[in-house]
Formats: structure tokens, C-alpha cells, sequence
């Protein structure tokens, strides 16, 4: 039971990353239609600019989680504005394409800047250590980044769900054609949803700085894993992407706990299965084979 | 929306570069290429002539599911490598002739590609790349964790060259090179001839109209499966010839990067002419090289870089824009 619950805090945390980068991985596939192959990186960018700007300006985690995903969102829109938008007309692979170049390019300018060694990251005092909860110590900082990933995907839900842009936003995924024809400028909410998106992978990743190694090849396996719970989720499936973020993260955490040698593996067996008895994703709508 | 394979050239022009060209043309380009083929090890060092024709036949075996199928795969280092540590095991633990163990790569990239084409073709576009992406990874992890067979990241040292005991073959890279290109040309040949067969017209129609070839009677996703088997025991030819050449098999040979690269190089010369592969390879293959070469340790800003500015720019490709060229001229 001790164990369990440990295991369990842990998954949930790491799932907390996945979650919040597929949510933002989501919104972009929404309204844009483009698998962002670059998210890894984005996620990365965020890790290196919160050691960064630890190291240059001494700037607190708890500031950088604010300051970080707004450079993340201006990032974001100018990189859809220069590049991702010309690409939007023709079919959604030339996009995957587009940004898988921008993640070669932005892994290895990352790694001549700032070497392959890692960069340090000292997690604030008040988040270190353990939090005993029924007698079982647990971690404060992954309470702490199950906490922050709750809080803003309920943020994104209310938004999405409660606010004038959300419905737009929404109405705009779902049926574009439709949300155009009824007087909704859908194509000025293709940038602001980009770097939203965009931003909510930095996020992500300012979360990890503290709790992973801050390489440039951090996000590169992490885009294979985020991409496995998209799949699992369904595509495009806002409560799919967090459903399924948490879940790879717990079947990850208990994997590594019960058996080492297939843990990695395990994503992918939950994943075919997924494929194979539900090809749209859990809570993804059958789509016509395009 | 256009489709990724017919957005580069008109669906009509592919048409007449599949049938219109003259046979003197298709025979002069043939000459050319097998000229280029022959003389390379005397122009560049023989390893990396043959890391060119590897690459290349690997680029040409994308282009067979990406260009006439209209399927992006973001997963074939599973085959490639996957055929690259079968060939390096069944040499070394067999010791039979190189051709033969390189052979047992593609076949066992073969066997891999069922259960995971099986899986993938039941989506179509985004979804296929990603799935194809996440099995070839899955793949990569087991790879790494099987070190007592794979090596895990230290890698399959020592693969053997044997080749019937003749010894300029087994040590000399620029004879291997000729007895390499065989298999090499071999595969080259079966992907023309896919192509221009009657069951490579189907694979057009399901990749223009996946519906109307389904009215029609054709099984879609079974043709999906056989084209994509297909197309891994070509990458497995490919992957096995790279081992046995490099005598040892690196994990990220596996790795999604590896399935990254034979997309560019088919992109950059042009989705689905077949020859745009193999100018792609070479050409990639040679700025990597060069880059190494200098000390330059940036090799994905260069890579990626071209990535984009092909993607953004020049969608047809090297190959593609010169058969666009070509043909408007003759129209005009």
C-alpha cells in the first residue's frame, strides 16, 4: 500500500509533463490540424530557459513559471507566423515535416550553445523534501507538479468550456467550415492558439528543469512518448490528452517499479492495444480516412 | 487539400513520367546512373560510397510507400536497423557469406514489418506517421535493453565480412563496395518493378482515391500492408549492407533520428520519382560527411535547416523540379 502510493504520486507527476505538453500538443492539432513534431524541442526551450535565467538573473522557479511560458508564447507565434502558416493549406504532413526540421535545428543549436553535459537546476527550498501524508513520506515537488498540471488543465477546461474565446476556439475545432460561415474570423485564432500551445509545452518544461537532466536531448524522446498518448487519447481530444498523459505517466511509474526491463516497452503495448480496439483513441470521434 | 505525394508534381505529370518518358531517356538515365554507380568508390573514399548506396536504396525503399502510396512512414530505422542487427548477428554467430546474412536482415525485416503494418495502415496520414513512429522507438527501447544480444549502447561490434574466403572483399572497402552493389542495384530494381506494375497502379489509385479503389474491389488495407512489407525487406536489404560495411551496428541506427533522415533525403530529391532518393542519399550523405569531416558538431542545424527550406520552398525536390522543368519545356 506504502509502495503503491508512492508509485502512484510518482506516475502521476511525470504524467503531469505529458499532460500538460498533449494538451498543448491538442489545442494546436484543433484548430490548426498540425502535428507539432517540435514540441519536444519547445519543451526543452522551456527546461533551458528557466536554468538559464536561474543562472544569468538568478530568477526564482516560481517567476520563471510565469516569465518562461510567455517567451514560449511569442516564440510560438512567430514561429507559426513565419513558417507553420505558409504550410497550413497543404496536406497536415508537410507541417509534421516543417517541424521536424525546426527540432533538428533547435536541438543541435542548444547543444553548441550550452554543451550535451546538462545544465544545473536547484529546486527551491520550500519544494524540497518530503511531505508525510498517512505516514508515507512523498515528495513535495511532485505533489507540487501534480498540483500546478491539475490546476492549469482545469484553467484551460474553464476556459475552453465557460469563455467567448473557448466556444470560438471550440466551434473553430470542431467544425471550421461551419464556425466561418457563421461570422467567426477562425484564421485570427491560429496564431494566439499556436504560441498557446506552444507555451504550454514551455511550461511543461520549466516544471521539469528542477525534476529532469536539462539536456537538448531531453525532449527527444519525450516527443515519441507524447506522441503514444495523443495516440491513446485521440488526437485533437483535449480530455484525451490529459486522461491519457496521466495514464502513460502511471503506467510508466509502475512499470519502472514492478518491471524494469519492459517499462519503456509498456507505453507502446498500451498503445497498440489502443490502436487496435479503438483506432480513433479513447476519447477521439471517428474521423472519415483522409 | 492536396495530398502529400501529388502536392510536389501534378497527379498528370506523374502520370507522364510514368509512362511518356521515351525509352532512350529512361535508357540514357539507366546508363548514367549505373555509370555513377560504378565509378563512385574512385571519386569518393569507398566507405562512404557505400554508405551512399545504402542510404540511397533505403531512401528509394521510403519512396515506394511515400510516393506511390501516399503513406509517410516516421518508423523505418525498425527495419533498417532491425536488419542491420540481424544481419550482424546471423554473421557472427553463423559466419555464412555477407549476401546471405544481409538477405536474413531483410527477411527479418520483413517478419517485423507485419504485426507493425498490420497496426499502422488502420490509419491513414498524420496518424500512420505517428503510430509508425512510436513502434519503430518501441523497438529501439527493446533493442537497448537486450544488451546480452543487441549490445545495448555499446553496439554489435565485430561483424564479419566473410564473402567465400576472398580476402580483397573481406578487407578492402573498395572491393566490397562491388560486391555490395549487387544487392544494392537488386533492390533498386524490385522498387522500379513494383512500380511499374499492375499492382503498383493500384497503389496510385489508393493513394489519389483510397474510396474509389475500395468501390472498385480492391482490398485497400491489404494493399497498404503488402506495399509496406515490401518496403521494409528493401530497407532491410539497405540496413544489412550498411552493418555488415561498418562491421558493427549502433543503436541509433534504431533510433527515430535515423527514420528522420531517409525522409529528408527522400523530400530533398523529390517524393516519388524513385531517382530523387538516391540523389537525396548522396547528397546528404556527402554534407555529413564533409561536415564531420571538418570538425563541424552541428550537423542537425545544417540538416534541419535544409529540412525546412525544402519543406517551405521546394516541395517537388531536386529530382521533382527537374521533371517539372523538363516536361513543361517539351509542353511549351
Amino acid at each position: 500500500m506504502n509502495a503503491v502510493l508512492q508509485y502512484t504520486v510518482q506516475g502521476l507527476a511525470a504524467g503531469s509533463f505529458y499532460a500538460l505538453a498533449a494538451l498543448g500538443l491538442a489545442v494546436i492539432f484543433g484548430v490548426l490540424g498540425v502535428v507539432n513534431f517540435a514540441h519536444g524541442a519547445f519543451y526543452m526551450l522551456g527546461a533551458v530557459a528557466a536554468a538559464v535565467l536561474l543562472d544569468t538573473v538568478g530568477m526564482s522557479l516560481w517567476l520563471a513559471l510565469i516569465v518562461v511560458p510567455v517567451l514560449m508564447l511569442v516564440f510560438g507565434m512567430l514561429v507559426e507566423r513565419l513558417l507553420v502558416r505558409w504550410l497550413l493549406p497543404l496536406d497536415p504532413l508537410y507541417n509534421l515535416l516543417l517541424t521536424f526540421g525546426l527540432t533538428l535545428l533547435l536541438v543541435d543549436l542548444v547543444k553548441r550553445r550550452y554543451g550535451v553535459s546538462g545544465l544545473p537546476y536547484d529546486r527551491p527550498d520550500a519544494l524540497d523534501g518530503r511531505v508525510q501524508v498517512a505516514g508515507i513520506g512523498l515528495p513535495v515537488y511532485q505533489l507540487f507538479v501534480i498540483g500546478v498540471a491539475l490546476l492549469v488543465c482545469l484553467g484551460v477546461w474553464l476556459l475552453m468550456t465557460r469563455t467567448r474565446v473557448g466556444m470560438i476556439v471550440r466551434a473553430a475545432t470542431e467544425r471550421p467550415e461551419l464556425a466561418g460561415a457563421l461570422g467567426i474570423n477562425v484564421g485570427r485564432w491560429v496564431t494566439p492558439v499556436f504560441g498557446f500551445g506552444v507555451a504550454l509545452a514551455g511550461l511543461a518544461g520549466v516544471l521539469a528543469a528542477p525534476f529532469r537532466a536539462i539536456t537538448a536531448e531531453m525532449g527527444s524522446d519525450f516527443i515519441i512518448i507524447l506522441f503514444a498518448v495523443v495516440v491513446i487519447g485521440g488526437l485533437g481530444s483535449i480530455v484525451g490528452a490529459v486522461v491519457g498523459g496521466f495514464l502513460v505517466g502511471l503506467v510508466e511509474a509502475f512499470g519502472q517499479a514492478y518491471a524494469p526491463t519492459f517499462a519503456q516497452v509498456l507505453i507502446f503495448v498500451l498503445m497498440a492495444v489502443v490502436v487496435l480496439a479503438r483506432p480513433a483513441g479513447l476519447f477521439g470521434r471517428e474521423e472519415a480516412t483522409a | 487539400m492536396t495530398s502529400i505525394a501529388t502536392a510536389g508534381a501534378s497527379v498528370t505529370e506523374q502520370h507522364a513520367a510514368i509512362a511518356g518518358a521515351r525509352p532512350w531517356q529512361r535508357l540514357v538515365l539507366l546508363a548514367v546512373g549505373l555509370l555513377v554507380a560504378l565509378g563512385l568508390p574512385w571519386f569518393v573514399y569507398p566507405p562512404v560510397a557505400m554508405d551512399i548506396a545504402a542510404w540511397a536504396l533505403f531512401a528509394v525503399a521510403l519512396d515506394l510507400l511515400l510516393g506511390y502510396c501516399g503513406l509517410l512512414s516516421f518508423g523505418h530505422a525498425a527495419f533498417w536497423g532491425g536488419s542491420a542487427y540481424a544481419t550482424g548477428l546471423i554473421a557472427i554467430h553463423l559466419g555464412v557469406p555477407f549476401p546471405l546474412a544481409v538477405l536474413g536482415g531483410a527477411v527479418f525485416a520483413m517478419i517485423l514489418a507485419v504485426p507493425i503494418g498490420y497496426l499502422s495502415v488502420k490509419r491513414s496520414g498524420i496518424y500512420f506517421a505517428m503510430v509508425t513512429l512510436a513502434f519503430a522507438q518501441m523497438l529501439f527501447f527493446i533493442a537497448n535493453q537486450a544488451s546480452s544480444l543487441t549490445g545495448g549502447e555499446n553496439g554489435l561490434q565485430g561483424v564479419p565480412r566473410s564473402f567465400f574466403g576472398i580476402e580483397a572483399v573481406e578487407t578492402d572497402a573498395f572491393f566490397f563496395y562491388y560486391a555490395a552493389l549487387p544487392i544494392i542495384l537488386l533492390g533498386m530494381w524490385a522498387a522500379w518493378r513494383i512500380v511499374h506494375s499492375p499492382f503498383g497502379r493500384v497503389l496510385v489509385a489508393i493513394r489519389d482515391n483510397a474510396p474509389r479503389a475500395r468501390a472498385l474491389g480492391y482490398d485497400v488495407e491489404r494493399y497498404k500492408l503488402i506495399v509496406f512489407v515490401l518496403s521494409a525487406g528493401l530497407s532491410g536489404l539497405a540496413g544489412g549492407v550498411f552493418a555488415v560495411s561498418h562491421g558493427f551496428v549502433a543503436l541509433p541506427e534504431l533510433h527515430w533520428t535515423t527514420s528522420g533522415e531517409v525522409v529528408l533525403m527522400t523530400v530533398l530529391g523529390g517524393i516519388g520519382t524513385l531517382w530523387g532518393g538516391v540523389i537525396g542519399a548522396g547528397l546528404i550523405v556527402m554534407l555529413a560527411d564533409y561536415l564531420a569531416s571538418s570538425g563541424f558538431d552541428g550537423i542537425g542545424i545544417v540538416t534541419g535547416g535544409v529540412f525546412v527550406t525544402v519543406v517551405l520552398l521546394f516541395r517537388r525536390g531536386i529530382w521533382g523540379t527537374a521533371r517539372h522543368l523538363w516536361l513543361n519545356r517539351k509542353r511549351s
